[in-house]
């Protein structure tokens, strides 16, 4: 019987992609391994392998087709001794088999009970302060925000390089460098070989001399193999020169859960990096906000832990059109303005905050949503102006709860807002275990809008 | 920092005391043969799987690189310690775990090794030592050292074969282990799988010293390079190297020149390679063919091959079938295994 070829998942964040080229043509003898087509992620252009040998028997999606949802069928393979004339036999797309029990597809897509279609969070209560009325803006990516955020730094300062692991000829292991080895040359766009500790303390020891450098991981999971040179070569040195000797230096990369790649690669290090006093932390959540911040990170004198967030880098969002755009380091963002609860949130987890501030509006809730942005310093006054107002507050973030940011502003609230409290502060988190790879598990594992919606109406009293 | 170089594009040769390899006999050839067949099937199998969705997160596969584990493992005795990183499928299969436990984690459900937990780049059995598994590049050769150090302090004549790739030689704990490993005289096998890329950087970009054989020198390491493709020379330097632990001399360095197929995971573009590359290593090298026609030219009929291809594939049929309807872990699993 023909076999079916299916448009192939290539990534764990993959739902659709385009069919750029078929390379044999119907009727051509396929070997598996043959390499067939040529499909197009937001990523990167990627090869069809065959694991079938056969001939190939008809395209069914032609070349030049964009967005092929994964699984779809592509063509068809006829084994040995079947012709043109078998096709009709072609079995129905082999679907992914259904885990016998828990877990229905349904629920491991859509995180809260709510139509695809609802309108985008926007209600941007207070619109930034760094963009002028009347800027034209423009649409980018989160990965392109910050390309450009970096192409801009090294066009203005020659001091400012990047350094990390397939930064240069790969372009990026996510593609958040592309393009800058081909501008800017390898004297200042440098592939680094895998050595985390040594690298990091490279780049420290290049900027206490005044150099510039962006070092990037390929994620923070491994920046666990630099973190002593983040922190005691990084972030003490100012202070243990008695001010003669900083660094100016970005560590960026991304951070926190990325899709299915279980527990020694999937962690949020925001509490880690924040609780050291010396560095900067960053966390962005929208478009802006990332190209903006990286552009400050760059500028600051001192050590800035820059935290992306692999999830997010196709997300688009509008980019202000200005020759220099930057937003400052240390200040929150009301992204939802309401009266009821403060959610406060950044980075991914402002992804669960803002979907839960709709769900929790249909049930007369107005959530104020901040967008920290900063986690340190950390911008206190806007927190607490909130809860003097709403008397109520919950805190999201994807990292565990222990000694978390969470934490952090939790304590904060009741210093400094204690008698304007109707409530105590509720904390959304990552549950207290390390990630698991199972995807109904890994589920489970992350904050979800369904748990901040609770959390608010129980703070509510609702 | 330098304009940077092509790939070198050196062929993997035998350098084992020059000369070919021992001949396997006819009964080393079939189960060479058997075990690297499984482990090709698997990795094509789990390559489709991770395409239909079945498959999550990240999947690196062994297609290319099978002739070195089957190679060492021929060289290993019951209780010798194996360890790896993340593309390790094909070590757990050479260990003799279980086809369907193996899939099943890798589609995350109960019947996996880790309970689903775990996933493709991390799985155990205690019982077949094989002691992972794991994702942080470089971790492991400290981890295999301190196996090697625990037949060490127990006194008895078992190694530990910790492997790793060209990159991970990179890592500064490779070095400090080595240092350990030598001065306590520790019983480890450091098998250095050189499939010339580390994800797109090709060892002449990431490598001061190109020849891994000699990262232990500064050490007294002795080391050797090994054609990784022959499966018959990768058991000979197991054996060498085997004894040299055994006898209590300390640590050997293999280096094993080899090739990986595919990608460096399931959504590498590979821009940094030519297909003519890949082509020609397949055809030239592949280490499943060179059993073949060996074992063809040595009058075994084609039906036994068949035969051979078929078990396997049976294997790996079932073990797709079952990793697709194992349930998923139940959710109280969630919180289990944290401690005890
Ligand atoms: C500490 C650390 N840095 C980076 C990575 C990302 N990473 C995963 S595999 C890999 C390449 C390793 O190449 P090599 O050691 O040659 O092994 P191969 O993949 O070729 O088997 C990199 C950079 C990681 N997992 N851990
Ligand atoms: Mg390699």
């Amino acid at each position: 019987m023909p076999i079916q070829v299916l448009m192939p998942a290539l990534s764990p964040t993959m739902e659709k992609g385009n069919l750029a080229k078929w390379l044999k043509k119907e009727g051509e003898t396929i070997k598996s391994g043959d390499v067939i087509a040529e499909i197009e992620t937001d990523k990167a252009t990627m090869e069809v392998e065959a694991t079938d040998e056969g001939t190939l028997g008809k395209i069914l999606i032609p070349e030049g087709t964009a967005d092929v949802a994964v699984n779809t069928p592509i063509a068809t393979i006829l084994a040995d001794g079947e012709s043109a004339a078998d096709l009709a036999k072609a079995p129905a797309p082999a679907k992914q088999e259904k885990a016998a029990e828990s877990a229905p597809p349904a629920a491991a897509k859509s995180e809260a009970p709510q139509p695809k279609a609802a309108p985008a969070p926007q209600a941007v209560a207070e619109p930034d302060p760094e963009v002028p009325a009347g800027t034209e803006m423009v649409t980018q990516t989160i990965r392109e925000a910050l390309r450009d955020a970096m192409a801009e730094e090294m066009r203005r300062d020659p001091d400012v390089f990047v350094m990390g692991e397939e930064v240069a000829e790969y372009q990026g292991a996510y593609k958040v460098t592309q393009g800058l080895l081909q501008e800017f040359g390898p004297k200042r766009v440098i592939d680094t070989p895998i050595t985390e500790h040594g690298f990091a303390g490279v780049g420290v020891g290049a900027a206490m001399t005044g150099l510039k450098p962006i070092v990037e991981f390929m994620t923070f999971n491994f920046a666990m193999q630099a973190i002593d040179q983040i922190i005691n070569s990084a972030a003490k040195t100012l202070y243990m020169s008695g001010g003669q000797m900083g660094c100016s230096i970005v560590f960026r990369g991304p951070n926190g859960a990325a899709a299915r790649v279980a527990a020694q690669h999937s962690q949020d290090y925001s509490a880690w990096y924040s609780n050291v006093p010396g560095l900067k932390v960053v966390a962005p959540f929208s478009a802006a906000d990332y190209k903006g911040l990286l552009k400050a990170a760059i500028r600051d004198p001192n050590p800035v832990i820059f935290l992306e967030n692999e999830v997010l880098y196709g997300h688009t969002g509008e980019v202000p059109k200005l020759d220099d755009f930057i937003i400052p380091i240390g200040k929150a963002r009301i992204a939802r303005a309401g009266s009821h609860v403060t959610i406060i949130s950044w980075s991914n987890g402002m992804t669960y905050a803002l979907k839960a501030a709709d769900e929790l509006a249909k049930d007369g809730i107005e959530a104020e949503v901040i967008d920290l942005r900063t986690l340190r310093p950390m911008d206190t006054e806007t927190i607490i102006n909130s809860v003097k107002k709403t008397g109520r507050a919950v805190t999201v973030e994807e990292g565990w709860a222990q000694s978390g940011v969470g934490a952090e502003i939790a304590a904060r609230i009741m210093e400094n807002a204690f008698d304007y409290l109707d409530a105590p502060v509720a904390r959304v988190s990552g549950k207290d275990v390390p990630m698991p790879y199972a995807a109904n598990l890994e589920k489970l594992a992350l904050p979800s809008a369904a748990e901040v919606v609770e959390a608010a109406k129980a703070v509510c009293y609702r | 920092m330098a304009a940077p170089k092509k790939a070198a594009a050196s062929t993997p040769q035998d350098k084992t005391d020059g000369g070919s390899p021992p001949e396997f006999t006819r009964e080393q050839e079939l189960k060479a043969l058997r075990d690297m067949l499984l482990i090709r099937r698997f990795e094509e199998k789990a390559g489709q799987l991770y395409g239909m969705g079945a498959i999550g997160g990240f999947c690196h596969l062994y297609i290319g690189q099978e002739a070195v584990v089957v190679g060492m493992q021929m060289a290993l005795k019951q209780g010798d310690q194996v360890i790896t990183g993340y593309r390790d499928h094909g070590h757990m299969l050479a260990t003799g775990m279980d086809a369907n436990g193996v899939m099943a984690e890798l589609t995350g459900r109960r019947g996996g090794y880790s309970k689903g937990k775990g996933g493709s780049m991390h799985m155990f059995s205690k019982e077949k030592h094989f002691y992972g598994g794991h994702g942080i590049v470089g971790a492991q050769v400290s981890l295999g050292t301190g196996l090697a150090f625990a037949n060490h302090y127990r006194g008895n004549d078992n190694v530990s074969v910790t492997y790793f790739g060209d990159g991970a030689a990179n890592q500064g704990q490779v070095y400090e282990s080595f240092n350990m490993a030598e001065l306590w005289k520790l019983p480890v096998i450091y098998v250095i799988e050189n499939n010339r890329y580390a994800m797109g950087t090709a060892v002449s970009r990431a490598s001061a010293q190109q020849d891994f054989s000699k990262r232990g020198v500064s050490f007294n390491i002795p080391g050797k390079q090994v054609d990784g493709m022959d499966v018959r020379a990768v058991k000979a330097a197991g054996d060498e190297a085997v004894a040299w632990c055994r006898a209590g001399k300390g640590p050997f360095i293999l280096e094993m020149q080899t090739y990986r197929y595919r990608g460096h995971s399931m959504s590498d573009p590979a821009k940094y390679r030519t297909r003519e590359e890949v082509e020609k290593v397949r055809h030239d090298q592949d280490p499943i063919e060179q059993v073949r026609n060996r074992l063809l030219a040595a009058k075994v009929s084609e039906a036994d091959l068949k035969a051979i291809d078929a078990e396997v594939r049976d294997i790996v049929n079932a073990s797709a079938d079952f990793a697709q309807h194992d349930p998923e872990p139940d959710a109280a699993e969630l919180w289990t295994d944290v401690y005890r």
